[in-house]
């Protein structure tokens, strides 16, 4: 393939929407009332649709025939490159607002720095993604400094979730080569540049929220090198189901 | 400058006007504004359709509808989804703003109020069945993404409010 990196950087942002999405899709008529529930499977909605035109970008670059189902349904766990963040479970409602927020922050961040790209369709797919990514980050900030500064109970609850997730935020800014190669063409952003503004935004809400900013230099990785937690198999198998079932279906 | 008046060929008009928004079906594409460019070249017709919102499940949809309602002309419809420039809620006609109130939907606000009654600042959208602006936010996200939830405190109407998507 002549844009190698190009599509492999694509798709490490496509893959991070696609499991996120597909992690929030599993709320649909399961969430705490009816208005979250609409809210986050809205979100997933926006999330999937970003995910087509990525893949579908993608699948024009492969040339080799794939279509952006094949590349969202046929690919093995390893060759999903999302970070590890995106796809731990759900567990309760405050994990799922916790997860939500430390990736918007980062998503609103890149959505803003993509449009900037030397790559054309990569500016529209941000410039439309950036409205949507701005509406996540705000119903998750919302949620967080209302959990937080809530009852006892739920300040607990989503300062044991932000203290969870805390180890997985660090991956967020890790660069593969095909990243490094692309934001060094001016295509792709670099991530590094956004990290301390990632967690000054972070810790204003935190503070906002009455929350503790979490002190865990440990952090964990390797999703965005393919190596995921054991949460990834079951996800695929889910998503995947119906075309490993039955290869080749449409609706 | 986004051309709010895209390339239409005159005498596709009165097909397109014949093609709702599958959610509101009181709107046509036209009034939506998401057709930004609609042309006959050798005998085919070639539509630019741009998405409201990326995972707009209703986009499908109306290019399908598209392509049935050319084929009932003996035309048949090409249809490309173009994403920049990003769809606006400015795009929306003002015929169709009017539409879309009628059909017990409130427009869009401009951006800076927009923001307000979203935030629950001021209340600033006015309710579809009563008129009044006593109203509030139930859910920043209503039945589709588009949308948001909102309740009349002195009819006591849900009512959803089309948001301002710039
Ligand atoms: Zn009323």
């Amino acid at each position: 393939m002549k844009d190698q990196d190009l599509y492999n950087y694509i798709l490490g942002i496509a893959d991070n929407s696609l499991i996120l999405g597909q992690r929030l899709g599993e709320l649909c008529g399961h969430g705490p009332n009816l208005e979250t529930d609409i809210a986050l499977t809205n979100i997933a909605l926006d999330l999937f649709g970003q995910t087509r035109s990525y893949y579908q970008y993608a699948a024009k670059i492969a040339g080799d025939g794939r279509t952006e189902d094949d590349i969202a349904m046929l690919r093995n766990e390893r060759d999903y490159k999302n970070v590890l963040l995106v796809e731990q479970p759900n567990t309760h409602f405050g994990h799922v607002i916790a997860r939500q927020f430390l990736f918007d922050v980062y998503h609103l961040q890149l959505m803003n720095a993509l449009q900037h790209s030397e790559d054309e369709m990569l500016v529209a797919i941000a410039r439309k993604g950036v409205k949507e990514v701005s509406y996540h980050k705000r119903f998750s900030g919302d949620w967080l400094k209302r959990l937080g500064d809530g009852t006892d109970e739920s300040k607990q609850k989503i300062q044991e979730a932000i203290d969870h997730f805390w180890p997985y935020t660090d991956e967020l800014f890790d660069m593969s080569d095909s990243d490094k190669k692309m934001a060094e063409q001016g295509i792709g952003v670099d991530l590094t540049a956004l990290k301390d503004e990632y967690y000054k935004q972070i810790s204003e809400v935190l503070e906002e929220a009455t929350l503790t900013i979490p002190d865990n230099p440990y952090s964990k990785r390797g999703g965005k090198q393919g190596i995921h937690t054991e949460h990834m198999g079951y996800i695929l198998t889910e998503l995947q189901y119906m075309q490993r079932t039955y290869p080749n279906m449409t609706w | 400058m986004i051309d709010l008046h895209p390339n239409i060929d005159a005498e596709l008009i009165p097909i397109l006007e014949e093609v709702a928004d599958p959610e509101i079906p009181v709107l046509t594409v036209l009034d939506l504004g998401v057709i930004r460019e609609a042309v006959i070249r050798n005998g085919k017709v070639l539509i630019k359709l741009t998405p409201t919102y990326s995972g707009c499940p209703a986009m499908d949809v109306i290019g399908d509808d598209l392509k049935a309602a050319f084929l009932k002309k003996g035309m048949e419809a090409e249809i490309t989804l173009v994403l920049a420039p990003a769809w606006s809620t400015d795009w929306i006609s003002e015929e169709g703003k009017r539409k879309m109130e009628a059909y017990g939907i409130a427009a869009p606000l401009e951006e800076t109020a927009d923001k307000e009654a979203l935030l629950g600042n001021k209340p600033l959208v006015k309710c579809t069945n009563c008129g009044s602006t006593h109203t509030r936010l139930v859910s920043q996200f209503g039945s589709t993404a588009c949308k948001a939830l909102f309740q009349c405190e002195d009819c006591m109407e849900p009512f959803d409010y089309f948001k301002c998507l710039k």
